[in-house]
């Protein structure tokens, strides 16, 4: 089998890379930090369409839209996952790969740090020119000199503190530059740094983990809940129900929850919602029912789970008899606010008559209106003059396909408007607790009351703990990487003239990176220390330039 | 006097007075560029005297070093005594405007914009008051006078109560802190500004090569080199390098608030709309503005990224942050809407 020829042959005596090399070589790229820095860049970019286009998961009807007003755009971005960027192959492949150079730097730091934290530190360097040190005649002898720097570099407290906020310190008996014996120290400060720079970028794979075994092991659903009704955690009992692969609908906790009343209460002058409050009663298997009550900000606590008050709204409730007057209908129906006076629209589905065409009714309700007929308005959120206008439909709701349908609009293809002597649309009028003729003698229909609905959302997902742990390890470890300094500091003293103790000349040197403005002081402290001197306790004015 | 009018007056008072300081602090800072040019002549005039090795107490600071703090106008009490005395009445302004709404004044642009470019204001003078910082006034105060400025005029509102979805004590904490990360990076993003141009007009010009378009790239740069070397204040600046240590700081702060705000926001978000993360807008550009810094912290310490690629990095993050606050909040259709006007 010929070999693949995957190398650039284009210098004939250069030794090739072979497939071995070229993945090394690849791997070597993927965890550069060149490359993560690119991804980084490139996920950023790949994030902002997501924000400018619509998107699938927020809202269908706009994507929708969307693609319908775009007739080349339109599918073309859909085909291309532009309207579900967060879920697209592209932005998926990104930060994949961005983890995997994650992962694939941080692990072997992870050794290295390991075993840098056994190792001693390095020993001083023998000139320390470079460094700008500065020196100092010491009352002290050599030994006692590097002692007193040594004790002032490893820190205070109990040995833990003194670990994670000290340095590491060794000192060498050794000839100096000029020949002459010398003691040198070497302290090293930035093993804190590097633990917390580690800690952070291991917890965002945490984070990653947990918010995939979160989708797997979540479940949520949506129910909607009008006053007085009641709703069993059934999966049956949701309007929209989605649970991760690995949860299953067995364990569901058969709780019931029953809304009592939801409170609304509105800015008397402005309408604008000042509290939504649902008072319900949650009767869990095995124990006493009890009063819970659910805000915006403030789910409710089931076992495993929290339901979160999402919306509100009217669900007027209605008796309709038909020709021959028994009840073909009777109850709430909801209605869907369209604006914030709680304008509402919804429908009402009569199939079940006796004899003739099945009825439908598309209404408007308005809680408090003012003017008359089609001038009507609402100007207020709460029921304070209740209207609601009714046009009728008689024909095939088309329920019976079995195709599932939308409650809140009605499948006009087979049902037609019922008309008036003049051939307008019959539009029925009426307030709570009217009973209105249909017309032809279809039958009656009594608009009952005007209880409020609440829609809940629920929701378990097991992976929050996690997440909230990881997200807090992380921001501990952002913190420490980032102002925990890394610092060398070097103490020598020469020690030839040992026997005049009153005349150690003791050099400090310090190498920070240019940001750490503390290391000067640092500098300052040991040679202080090493000097018998009172510790300096500020930072030092420092030059401009 | 009502809480309102109080509010509005001291809000319009800052204004005057950072606009004041803005002019004083520019004086100031070219006067100290003048001082400076004149200590360096002087020093190499010295330095070609005398070789004097003054090993001593302060070997860092030679004897003729150059300092801000000595160099004194009238021009920088003005603009110190006008920018702490807007800084109090901003102060007076943000809080009574807290009074009269009855709650933490950060939930309309409005009242986000007027306690985000005191909190820049502040940062600037506790910086300022542990080491001399003076050439970010300029900065700093035009910032805030053009922030309070079209705050007052464009995005005034009437204050309201809070809706349901705004009731919570995270409120409190999230929106405070990215109020604060915003003010700090707005510091940062100054220094960064004044690094690069301090680094281009030390730059020579490049020889203009023949043809296309790396001719008109290289032409643009020298162009913009040229300007920046008319520019004399910017010898007030201190060196690049310096800088970058600074803007730095204030980055590596204002990033670990920022990811305090996003996780905050996520543990809101969760509490109020039962998911901790969903790609609204808001998260989306949170999110970005996030990664964006986290690519800065990132070149910094990446062979040639260092230094002005770094920089420019920070400044598309400094950008998206305020793209975030403006095009996001009025143009993008969002459950952060109520943000809006």
């Amino acid at each position: 089998m010929a070999r693949v020829k995957i190398d650039n042959y284009a210098y004939r005596d250069m030794p090739r890379l072979g497939l071995r090399g070229w993945l090394r070589w690849i791997w070597r790229q993927v965890t550069s930090m060149r490359v993560a820095l690119i991804l980084l860049l490139i996920l950023a970019l790949a994030a902002i369409p997501g924000s400018v286009l619509p998107q699938w998961p927020h809202s269908v009807s706009d994507t929708q839209a969307f693609i319908d007003e775009h007739e080349f755009w339109g599918p073309l971005l859909d085909r291309l996952g532009f309207l579900d960027v967060f879920g697209s192959a592209w932005f998926t492949a990104i930060y994949l790969l961005l983890f995997a150079s994650l992962i694939g730097c941080i692990i072997p730091r992870v050794a290295v740090y390991w075993r840098e934290l056994r190792a001693e530190v390095p020993a001083a360097p023998s000139r320390l020119d470079r460094y700008a040190p500065v020196t100092e005649t010491s009352p002290l002898s050599p030994a006692d000199a590097v002692a007193a720097a040594r004790s002032e570099l490893t820190g205070r407290g109990p040995a833990p503190w003194r670990w994670l906020t000290g340095h590491r310190v060794r000192v060498d008996e050794r000839t100096g530059p000029d020949g002459a014996p010398q003691l040198a120290l070497s302290a090293h400060r930035g093993h804190l740094r590097e633990l917390g720079n580690l800690v952070f970028h291991l917890s965002l794979v945490g984070i990653l983990l947990s918010v995939a075994a979160g989708s797997l092991l979540t479940y949520r659903g949506q129910a909607l809940i009008v006053e007085g009704g009641s709703f069993t955690n059934a999966v049956v009992a949701y309007d929209t129900y989605s649970a991760g692969a690995l949860f299953s609908e067995d364990d569901l906790d058969p709780w019931i929850l029953t809304l009592d009343e939801l409170d609304a209460q509105f800015e008397e002058s402005t309408g604008r919602p000042t509290s939504f409050t649902a008072y319900a009663t949650l009767t869990e298997p095995g124990q006493e029912p009890r009063e819970v009550e659910a805000q915006v900000n403030r789910p409710i606590q089931v076992e495993g789970a929290k339901i979160y008050l999402q919306g509100n709204g009217y669900a007027p409730s209605f008796t309709i008899t038909d020709s021959e007057g028994n009840v073909a209908f009777e109850g709430a129906v909801p209605f869907i606010p369209q604006d914030d006076v709680y304008t509402s629209t919804g429908v009402v589905k009569v199939p079940d008559v006796t004899e003739g065409e099945q009825m439908g009714f598309k209404g408007t309700l308005l809680p408090s209106a003012l003017g008359e007929g089609a001038d009507a308005i609402s100007i207020f959120p709460d029921a304070e003059n209740p209207v609601m206008y009714l046009q009728m439909y008689t024909g095939d709701l088309g329920l019976d396909e079995g195709v599932p349908q939308n409650v809140y609009t009605l499948d006009e293809s087979q049902l037609s408007p019922v008309r008036d002597e003049d051939d307008e649309p019959v539009v029925l009028e009426l307030t709570p607790g009217e009973t209105v003729e249909l017309p032809d003698g279809m039958g009656t229909l009594t608009w009952n009351d005007l209880p409020r609905y609440a829609a809940f959302d629920l929701r378990r997902d097991p992976s929050l703990p996690w997440l909230l742990g990881f997200a807090v390890t992380s921001l501990l470890g952002l913190g420490t990487s980032l102002f925990a300094p890394r610092r060398r500091v070097w103490v020598t003293a020469p020690t030839a003239d040992a026997a005049d103790a009153a005349a150690t000349v003791v050099t400090v040197a310090v190498w920070s990176p240019p940001h750490d403005q503390g290391a000067t002081l640092e500098r300052d402290r040991a040679l202080a220390a090493a000097c018998d001197r009172p510790r300096p306790a500020s930072i030092p004015p420092e030059d401009d330039e | 006097m009502t809480a309102q009018s109080l509010s509005w007056l001291a809000l319009w008072g800052a204004t005057a007075l950072y606009a004041i300081a803005m002019v004083a602090s520019s004086m100031h800072l070219a006067k100290v560029a003048d001082a400076k040019v004149a200590a360096k002549k002087q020093r190499s005039l010295v330095a070609a005297g005398s070789q004097d090795a003054t090993a001593g107490e302060s070997a860092a600071s030679p004897a003729s070093a150059f300092r801000r703090a000595d160099v004194h106008s009238k021009a920088r009490g003005i603009a110190r005594s006008t920018m702490i005395m807007g800084a109090l009445l901003q102060g007076v302004g943000v809080v009574a405007r807290g009074i009269e709404a009855g709650h933490v004044p950060w939930s309309t642009m409005y009242e986000y914009t007027i306690t985000g470019t005191w909190v820049a204001v502040v940062v600037f003078l506790v910086v300022q008051s542990r080491r001399d910082v003076s050439y970010l006034a300029p900065g700093v105060t035009g910032f805030a006078t053009l922030g309070l400025g079209l705050a007052m005029t464009v995005l005034y509102n009437a204050s309201t109560g809070l809706m349901p979805a705004l009731q919570s004590f995270w409120l409190v904490i999230h929106v405070s802190i990215a109020i604060i990360a915003t003010g700090i990076l707005t510091v940062g993003a100054i220094a960064t500004v004044l690094q690069l141009m301090r680094d281009y007009r030390d730059e020579p010009l490049s020889a203009v090569p023949t043809g296309g378009l790396r001719r008109l790239r290289v032409r643009w740069r020298n162009a913009n080199v040229r300007i920046l070397k008319g520019w004399n204040w910017l010898e007030g600046v201190p060196s690049p390098a310096r800088l970058e240590a600074l803007a730095f700081r204030l980055h590596a702060v204002g990033f670990v608030l920022w990811t305090f705000t996003v996780m905050a926001g996520a543990v809101w978000a969760e509490h109020a709309w039962g998911r901790y993360w969903g790609w609204d807008p808001k998260e989306v550009w949170s999110f970005v503005i996030w990664v964006i810094y986290a690519a800065y912290l990132h070149a910094r310490t990446t062979q040639g990224w260092a230094g002005r690629r770094s920089a420019v990095v920070a400044l598309i993050g400094f950008v998206a942050l305020i793209m975030n606050f403006t095009v996001v909040n009025l143009v993008f259709q969002g459950l952060h809407t109520y943000s809006g006007t």
